[in-house]
């Protein structure tokens, strides 16, 4: 342990000696590890997004879509075809054991009036399940009922970018706003979600029962007529997501009485695969970013190389001198690797530093959500101690290597 | 145990340049007993170099024995020669081969850092060794603030550090003026006669070789020449018969 210790003096009197030729070696090992964190950090940010993505949709959720439509031939994109009923998605809760909730889904784009204020928002017709599913929850007021859809009863849960831009500093609850020239009572306001992954605003949204949205608000139009909706949003029991998609997809052929030889009309997607795949591609990505990262890590090893180099050739005769009196080979080599080390890991230090700030550069400019992660600061500091050690170790060797009497001569 | 501390026998040392072979000692025997003050003299190319070379442990014979202490040095490996270079010889050399931006202090303690020593000790050491050359009130200066003579008795208080059995001054006087050379054979005289230690001075002044008890001259690779010293001269006396000169010296460049 002393031997360490002494090795770290000598090599950090060695270092003082060179400043500007030690700080600009580690400049290549700064921006390497630099880069690295701040690439990782891009990289585990986005990923980072994808898990909250998914957080605020709700965990275990199953979107069911009605189809494309084909007609004579023309094939329409999906979602299209008018085959999903309140009916099915009653009897996707009712029928399949794997499902713990569904609801009905219906949106449009409104304008809504409070006195002389007015909004464009949207507004989602639903069965009360909604909230559970999406994991929505009431800043004040009540959820509606499966009676108030029952009734058609007109009363609204507002968003709270809704709630800002009609009501002002006014409480909302028990007041009368209009979609449509039809009166609603606004009966609770939902706690903010904030934006998702794709930036878009998530309180700006009026929730209705679905009856009511459809009948007094969307009213007319083909896509709007009795008992056809948009979609059905599902919750699978935790674990059961592939289960539960097989079972409803089994009911909806039934239900729809689809032969074998015919494709589906309608189509079950788990928000959570389509979030795995999207993390997947995320993760390619920051892979890609890290190893381009780290070639720059490698070049500031070489330049370490070639540093220590030119170190153990302008100090050959010290190497000489220090042999003279008993410097072992061991010693020798040791100076000159715990020098290369402390040149990487100071280096690494900084870089580390450098690359946390650069994250916070990246997400405040230009508005990137990073995430820098003890794991590769801790992996950082590692591998720029191990470039250290492979890149010194030729010239320590080198060094030690040296006879004695030849570098005692050497001018 | 050997009475003699350095036993050379049929000693030959050659060198392998491409096809050339030089052949730079060719069968010394030789033989320096204890507390011995030798002084080794010879043309350049006469093989006294590589004489010194050996018998510092910094190279091996060709063939030949060479006993340093009782130890048959040629058999040693690498890490075993440094071993006793460390504990049995000191060296000072022609440019004192200082470290640069060290203090005289931390340069005698340089050998301690290759020795199992109890590293408290360090620098009561080197404080010691300092005092014996008459520079502790530098201890703290650096080589380019010490004047040539400082410098030098900073490498002999570093060569006495590890309590050597032999001192190897290869030139120690040929980059000072005639005053402070007689000041460091004094010092040299002044090790051998009160520690007992033997010393070994290359030089090619014959003035320089008269301080030691005994000079050997080589030439071509053979000892040509090896006599007592009827009279050595004695450094002490002849520095106190000098003129004074002012205290401080002039520092070398």
């Amino acid at each position: 342990m002393n031997k360490v210790f002494q090795s770290m003096r000598i090599a950090f009197r060695a270092l003082r000696v060179n400043k500007l030729r030690s700080a600009l070696t580690m400049l290549g090992i700064i921006i390497g590890v630099g880069a690295v964190i701040a690439m990782v950090s891009v990289g585990s940010g986005a990923t980072d997004r994808i898990h909250q993505q998914i957080a605020s949709i709700g965990s275990n959720v199953i979107i069911v879509q009605p189809g494309s439509q084909n007609t004579g031939g023309v094939k329409s994109g999906n979602g299209n075809a008018q085959t999903l009923t309140e009916e099915d998605a009653r009897a996707i809760q009712e029928e399949c054991p794997d499902v713990m909730y569904s609801s009905p889904l219906q949106q449009n784009q409104q304008q809504v009036v409070y006195g002389s204020n007015n909004w464009g928002t949207r507004i989602y017709g639903v069965a009360p399940e909604y909230l559970t599913i999406r994991d929505l929850r009431l800043e004040e007021g009540e959820p509606f009922t499966t009676e108030d859809v029952k009734s058609t009863n007109k009363v609204a849960l507002l968003g709270k970018t809704v709630v800002d831009n009609i009501f002002g500093g006014e409480d909302p609850i028990g007041k009368t706003i209009r979609v449509r020239k039809v009166p609603f009572t606004v009966i609770g306001t939902l706690v903010p979600k904030g934006q998702n992954a794709n930036g878009q605003d998530q309180d700006d949204m009026i929730i209705m029962p679905i009856t009511t949205a459809k009948k007094k608000v969307m009213g007319g139009g083909r896509q709007n007529s009795w008992q056809q909706i948009g979609q059905v949003l599902v919750q699978a029991r935790d674990g059961r997501n592939q289960n539960a998609m097989d079972e409803i997809e089994a009911l909806l052929r039934q239900r729809h009485r689809l032969q074998a030889t015919e494709d589906n009309d309608f189509q079950v997607r788990s928000l959570e695969e389509m979030a795995a795949a999207q993390e997947q591609a995320t993760q390619i990505m920051g892979l890609l970013l890290a190893s381009i990262a780290s070639v720059s890590l490698i070049v500031g090893g070489i330049g370490i190389m070639n540093i220590m180099l030119v170190s153990v050739t302008e100090r050959t005769k010290e190497i000489g001198l220090r042999q003279a009196v008993g410097a072992k080979t061991n010693d020798i080599l040791s100076q000159f690797l715990v020098e290369a080390v402390s040149l990487s890991l100071l280096g690494g230090c900084m870089g580390i530093a450098m690359g946390v700030l650069a994250s916070f550069a990246i997400s405040y400019f230009a508005g990137w959500n990073t995430l820098v992660s003890l794991p590769s600061i801790l992996a950082a500091f590692f591998f720029s101690a191990l470039v250290g050690v492979f890149f010194g170790f030729y010239p320590a060797r080198k060094a030690a290597l040296l006879d004695p009497i030849e570098a005692l001569r050497y001018e | 145990m050997d009475s003699a501390l350095i036993r050379i026998e049929n000693l030959h040392k050659t060198y392998h340049m491409g096809d050339n072979h030089v052949h730079a000692l060719r069968g010394i025997s030789l033989e320096i007993p204890r507390g011995s003050f030798v002084s080794i003299m010879g043309a350049s190319g006469s093989g006294k170099s590589t004489l010194m070379n050996i018998v510092g442990c910094l190279d091996k014979p060709s063939s030949g024995k060479y006993y340093l202490d009782g130890v048959d040095v040629g058999a040693l490996e690498r890490d075993e020669l440094a071993d006793i270079r460390n504990r049995k010889v000191g060296f000072v050399f022609q440019q004192f081969n200082l470290l640069a931006r060290t203090s005289a202090l931390e340069n005698v303690e340089l050998p301690l850092l290759y020795s199992d020593n109890d590293k408290s000790k360090f620098k009561e050491r080197a404080m010691a060794a300092l005092t014996s050359v008459g520079l502790a009130e530098r201890y703290d200066h650096h080589p380019s603030q010490l004047s040539g003579g400082q410098q030098q008795r900073v490498a002999i208080a570093r060569s006495l550090i590890n309590n050597p059995q032999l001192i190897l001054a290869d030139e120690p006087t040929g980059a000072l003026d005639s005053r402070t050379s007689v000041e460091i054979m004094g010092i040299f005289q002044k090790l051998n006669r009160e520690k007992g230690i033997s010393i070994v001075v290359v030089t090619h002044e014959p003035d320089i070789a008269h301080y030691s008890d005994r000079i050997i001259q080589f030439k071509d690779g053979h000892i040509m020449l090896d006599e007592r010293v009827p009279n050595p001269r004695n450094a002490e006396r002849e520095l106190s018969e000098l003129p004074e000169v002012e205290e401080e010296e002039e520092p070398v460049a």
